[in-house]
């Protein structure tokens, strides 16, 4: 076990000394390492072999009754999120080879991958809620410095304080729920937690002059932030913006692995969340609301990778009430077959994006299916398994195993909130369909619409043909000062006043893109391999099997009998719904191709409501971001100089001023003089007081 | 005598002092390597110091006791326990850094520049190692003069008004200290300072005692809103001078609660406790959001440096082992990772002469290494778990929440708060396109400014991830410290209640909308 942490370590903080190729590959062969290593361990708890396990390694912090340590804990639960990790972190940076090879900083590029990647594996193997906090936020400086990774472009940079900074509202949350875990139980050791939590079911805690249920309280806490993490509705308008960053992070930080960590922590406490019929509520409310909030966003987008990102969004909504339903287990193996294919749609957007120098916007794609093939296919298989393609009781692609799982769970669960989330799952199926299948056939189908793109245009001008990354960083830089966003806020609102799909010249301008470099193709194939088996092979393990969770998450066995015991049309509704998406984007994008626009101008308002997903930034904006900066300054100039100094210092020098006039013979005027006379006299005044 | 057999205390003030007045009688290039000399010299007694420090708690609390009569009730009586080492440690560690750091960028009056900084090293020993009450005030008002003076030859261009305002500020605090101190020294009947930790004082007086000394400790914490000073002290003074205000001198207000408000008028200490925790409060958020809309970066820092000192206010005042652990934690960390910031600030600052945030960008492109070390030392002042930030204000955090979980949740915004204006100012500076001409002919840092900055970057990550080795120290005296103020021991709010047989499940979300409400 420590083997992958100690390589992930020793190659993100050695490699700035060496070379770039030295760095890239040490980086790499350690993933690879990590990932061999890891595949054992969970295919071990897949046999039963395998024993659970924590493997201590240094006293953190004590004081008083707390005593934290760094400390390795292997189970279930681990390993799947061990081989989830690692599998995609090492396709990740192989892909990077490619991906990046033009980029002049690519050591600094895979140091913060490790960095990522360690930090992730602290995360997960963490014993106790300190060390998952320590984990949690090194991914999140990981995140951080990833997005912000072309330091060059201000809307990047702005991306990643964002990031940074929404996280950190999370992490309140997070802290004051292990403030209070500590109070209530005396502890911050997981599984010691996890025992004596039935056991305060019921009982009440102060918090902020009320009485609440303690165990709500606490889990509610920690649910921020998991929220904040995982981008969940009032937390996550972070996760479009951090799309910013290098596709490549995108896919194993903002859809595999980072994003999912929320997810982890509830299933991780479940037994603690299994206290708190009101938590659960809440869980599943936020969950389903976010998957219809970001599925419905996703519908209007037209950036490429935000498109997938509201995705990410919405399946971790998925995820979300399928755990506050109390199906963990389901809820873990979406996230399992959700981080096989979403890595692979992104990094798929990758390939395509690399093809189209850096164009992200896919009114400018279009027939790209015959000049790059492989990716096609890739993307095509990881949308079946994203929508969910499967025969009941046949063969499935990944996510019609878990995402139909989760539906049906929902309904299982009997509760009217579960019944809620039921019918919006079922809708944001219908939406996941349509807007997966509307980027595939933007992006693939149809005809050439690249002349347009200033990115092709500088492609075509450029004398080096395909540019360094230098080169793209100043494009990017030169695009966005042609229509300029307001970075802080704005996101996508250059596009709306940009050129409408209409009046786009068609015609590919004399582009000519070509299909990635192998190490960008092989994680593709790798991934849509996952992407297609994982579901069927693993779903018998994750759903039904409380042998193999082994009391790593609490394993409700009578609601998995309901699930299965649902009737038929439950079973089939999300793959009707999936079908009407699917002939929606067909009807939309290929039959009648002046739909989207009669849409647009039919419901112009909830058009543009979609398309500035929902104003959550500009509300955010204008509540904290320019309150923070008008209270900063009202503080400072009114309070501080205005009052403070004022009646203070400054007044009281005006006041002795006054006085001395009198006296000013006698004054040297000289403060020095002053204090040393003052000085003297209260150490004389001392003396003879001790003296006496 | 003491385990080593040499009154090192003694020779830890001695060594600087000589040293300072071989300073005034040396050239500027010698006054420097004299300086150097004696700083280095205590660093290594201060690591002997630490060394055969017994933490186990086996032995007395109070040890290196010197005591030698003087005249009346007064005596040079000298001694540490854990907390007062760790202090002095931080002062002896970050000494020779300082001189390092004025070694180019001062070149006006070397030697009585060096005379004063070593000056400021014996005072600040002086006065964590005093054990006489008057002792402690001579060293503790005293450290004021050279502070003064630094500020006032070396400062920048409003150096009298901001030397002026430091001045004004603290020593009126401490007039009311002194008169306290001779009342109590009067009715204990002794000036030794651990038998007045153990004097029980009348409750009723224990009030004026406590404001008096508060008078003096909140300047120099300092608390909001006597907090003015600090700003313009930094703004003006040298970047040795930030380090040294920034790390040493406002610890000496923390330090004073911890060994005497606390310890001798623990009733009043849990009475006016409101008074502390709505300061710190109106602190942690006030200050950062004046932080964030500052355009000069030391004057940001020094606004942070106010925030962070709340929540060692908060965790002093949580009456418990996590929370004074923590607060002592909090303020190493600050003083290492505030110094450092003030370091880097001067590293740039000596290369552009302006502070204007404004001026700077795309320091990543033209200095990779600063851009490095900047980076970790933002994010320990943000408090990332693994820098020694986390550890302290998780602990001080933690324990106030046993006592108020109100005030918990408003200083923990500072989290938030903390990170916004940080990467603000590392965004600005740092990150963007190094487009100007001045910009893009800086340097990356020197090897001398690496050895000033990596020894801290060693601690401060040491401090995150092994703060053992500075915790176990002070664990017997912490404890001691919780033992004797027990009996004031408030209340918190938080306290669990057993379930009520049939208890109604509280409404839905009801938390969850406090909640989201407070935290945004």
């Amino acid at each position: 076990m420590f083997l992958p942490l100690l390589a992930a370590l020793v190659a993100g903080f050695g490699q700035r000394a060496l070379g770039p190729i030295v760095a890239k590959g040490v980086t790499t062969g350690a993933l690879f390492i990590s990932c061999a290593l890891s595949w054992p361990i969970f295919i071990g708890f897949l046999t039963g072999s395998a024993e659970p396990g924590v493997a201590p390694v240094l006293t953190w912090i004590q004081s008083g009754t707390l005593d934290v340590n760094w400390a390795l804990r292997v189970d279930t639960l681990t390993a799947v999120m061990l081989v989830v990790i690692t599998t995609v972190s090492a396709l990740v940076h192989l892909y990077s080879w490619g991906y990046m090879a033009e980029d002049p900083d690519q050591p600094r590029f895979f140091a913060y991958l490790s960095l990522f990647t360690f930090a992730m594996l602290m995360l997960v193997t963490a014993d106790n809620l300190v060390q998952m906090f320590f984990g949690w936020e090194g991914v999140g400086l990981a995140s951080y410095l990833l997005i912000g990774f072309w330091y060059q472009k201000p809307s990047a940079n702005a991306a990643a304080i964002k990031a940074f900074v929404v996280n950190r509202v999370g992490d309140l949350g997070f802290m004051l729920g292990i403030f209070g875990t500590f109070l209530v139980f005396g502890t911050v050791s997981i599984p010691a937690i996890l025992e004596a939590a039935p056991a305060m079911a019921g009982s009440t805690i102060g918090f902020l002059g009320q009485r609440f249920d303690t165990m709500t309280v606490l889990c509610l806490l920690l649910f921020v932030g998991a929220m904040g993490k995982s981008a969940q509705l009032g937390l996550h308008t972070w996760l479009p913006d951090a799309m910013e960053g290098p596709t490549p992070v995108s896919a194993l930080i903002h859809a595999a692995t980072m994003v999912t960590a929320g997810v982890f922590m509830v299933c991780r406490l479940s037994p603690m969340f299994e206290t708190s019929a009101t938590a659960l509520t809440v869980v599943t409310f936020i969950g389903a609301a976010t998957a219809l909030f970001a599925a419905t966003v996703g519908t209007v987008q037209t950036d490429i990778k935000r498109v997938i990102a509201y995705s990410t969004c919405s399946q971790l909504g998925y995820m979300f009430f399928a755990a506050g339903s109390g199906a963990y287990g389901i809820a873990m193996f979406h996230l399992f077959t959700h981080a096989f294919f979403k890595a692979l749609l992104f990094l798929g957007a990758g390939s395509v994006i690399h093809a189209m120098h850096h164009e992200q916007d896919m009114r400018y794609y279009g027939a790209l299916r015959r000049e790059i093939p492989i990716t096609f296919w890739t993307m095509t298989l990881g949308t079946l398994a994203i929508t969910g393609v499967g025969l009941y009781g046949v063969f499935g692609f990944a996510g019609f195993y878990s995402k139909d799982a989760i539906i049906e769970a929902a309904y299982a669960s009997g509760t009217s909130m579960g019944g809620f989330a039921f019918f919006v799952g079922v809708f944001a199926a219908l939406l996941t369909s349509f807007y997966s299948w509307r980027l595939v056939l933007l992006t693939f189908f149809g005809k050439p619409r690249w002349a347009a793109s200033e990115h092709i245009q500088h492609a075509l001008h450029d004398d080096h043909g395909h540019g360094h990354d230098h080169d793209h960083d100043h494009g990017h830089a030169v695009a966005h000062a042609d229509n300029p966003p307001a970075q802080e806020s704005a996101g996508d609102e250059p596009h709306a006043h940009g050129p409408t799909k209409h009046d786009l010249p068609a015609g590919t301008g004399g582009y000519h893109p070509h299909e990635s470099p192998w190490p960008m193709l092989v994680p593709l194939v790798v991934l849509s391999i996952g992407a297609v088996f994982a579901g069927i092979a693993f779903a018998p393990f994750f759903i039904d099997s409380a042998e193999f969770w082994r009391g790593s998450i609490a394993f409700d066995e009578a609601l998995i009998h309901h699930i299965h015991e649902t009737p038929m049309w439950v079973k089939l509704s999300a793959t009707v719904a999936m079908l009407i998406g699917l002939g929606t984007a067909i009807l939309a994008y290929v039959v009648y191709k002046d739909w989207p626009q009669r849409f647009a101008e039919q419901f112009r308002i909830l058009y543009r409501f979609l398309l500035n997903k929902w104003y959550f930034d500009e509300i955010y904006h204008l509540l904290f971001v320019r309150s923070a900066f008008w209270f900063g300054r009202l503080f400072w100039q009114r309070g501080d100089v205005g009052l403070v100094d004022r009646f203070g210092p400054n007044g009281f020098a005006a006041a002795v001023q006054v006085g001395s006039r009198a006296a000013v013979r006698f004054q040297s005027g000289q403060l020095a003089n002053y204090a040393l006379v003052m000085l003297l006299g209260l150490v004389g005044f001392a003396t003879w007081a001790i003296l006496g | 005598m003491n385990q080593l057999g040499f009154p090192i205390l003694s020779v830890m003030l001695l060594v600087p002092l000589v040293a300072a007045v071989a300073c005034v009688y040396s050239a500027a290039a010698n006054a420097r390597r004299i300086a150097l000399g004696a700083t280095l010299i205590d660093l290594l007694l201060g690591i002997v110091l630490w060394a055969t420090f017994d933490q186990a708690g086996q032995a007395e609390r109070w040890q290196f006791v010197e005591y030698q009569p003087l005249f009346g009730r007064f005596a040079w009586a000298l001694g540490i326990d854990g907390i007062a080492l760790m202090l002095i440690m931080l002062s002896v560690f970050l000494m020779p850094i300082c001189i390092g750091a004025s070694w180019r960028a001062i070149e006006r009056r070397v030697p009585e520049y060096m005379a004063l900084f070593l000056l400021v090293e014996v005072l600040m020993i002086g006065t964590f190692a005093a054990q006489d009450l008057f002792l402690f005030y001579i060293f503790f008002e005293a450290g004021l003069i050279p502070m003064y003076l630094i500020i006032g030859i070396w400062g920048g261009t409003r150096r009298i008004y901001a030397s002026y305002k430091f001045f004004l500020y603290t020593l009126l605090g401490s007039v009311l200290m002194l008169i306290a101190m001779l009342w109590m020294a009067r009715y204990a009947g002794t000036t030794s300072i651990p038998a007045l930790m153990e004097t029980d004082f009348p409750v009723e007086a224990q009030t004026w005692l406590w404001i008096a000394f508060f008078a003096s400790f909140a300047v120099k914490v300092p608390m909001w809103p006597v907090h003015t000073w600090l700003p313009d002290a930094h703004v003006e003074a040298p970047t040795a001078g930030s380090v040294i205000l920034a790390g040493v001198l406002l610890k000496l207000g923390g330090y004073g609660f911890i060994r005497f408000s606390l310890p001798m008028f623990p009733e009043a200490s849990q009475q006016l406790i409101w008074v502390i925790l709505a300061l710190s409060m109106v602190a942690v958020v006030y200050t950062s959001l004046v932080a964030l809309v500052q355009a000069d970066m030391k004057k940001l820092i020094a606004y942070s440096s106010v925030a962070h000192m709340a929540i060692v206010m908060v965790g002093l005042f949580a009456f418990n082992q996590q929370g004074l652990e923590g607060a002592m934690i909090v303020m190493l960390s600050h003083g290492l990772v505030s110094g450092a910031l003030f370091l880097c600030v001067g590293v740039i600052y000596d290369r552009l002469h302006t502070r204007e945030i404004a001026r700077y960008g795309g320091l990543a492109s033209v200095m990779p290494r600063y851009a490095i070390l900047f980076l970790l030392f933002t994010m320990a002042t943000i408090g990332l778990p693994g820098t020694s930030g986390f550890v302290g204000e998780f602990l001080s955090l933690m324990g106030v929440y046993q006592v108020n979980s109100f005030a918990t949740l408003i200083c923990t915004t500072g989290i938030i708060l903390g990170a916004a204006y940080s990467l603000y100012l590392y965004r600005r500076v740092v990150f963007g396109v190094a487009d100007k001409p001045d910009v893009l002919k800086m340097e990356d840092l020197s090897r001398r400014e690496i050895a000033l900055l990596a020894p801290i970057a060693a601690v401060v990550l040491w401090l995150g991830i092994y703060p053992e080795s500075f915790i176990a120290p002070m664990r017997a005296d912490v404890a001691a410290l919780t033992q004797r103020i027990d009996r004031a021991r408030p209340v918190g709010d938080a306290q669990v209640a057993a379930a009520a047989p049939g208890a109604v499940q509280e409404q839905v979300g009801g938390p969850q909308d406090a909640h989201g409400a407070e935290a945004h």
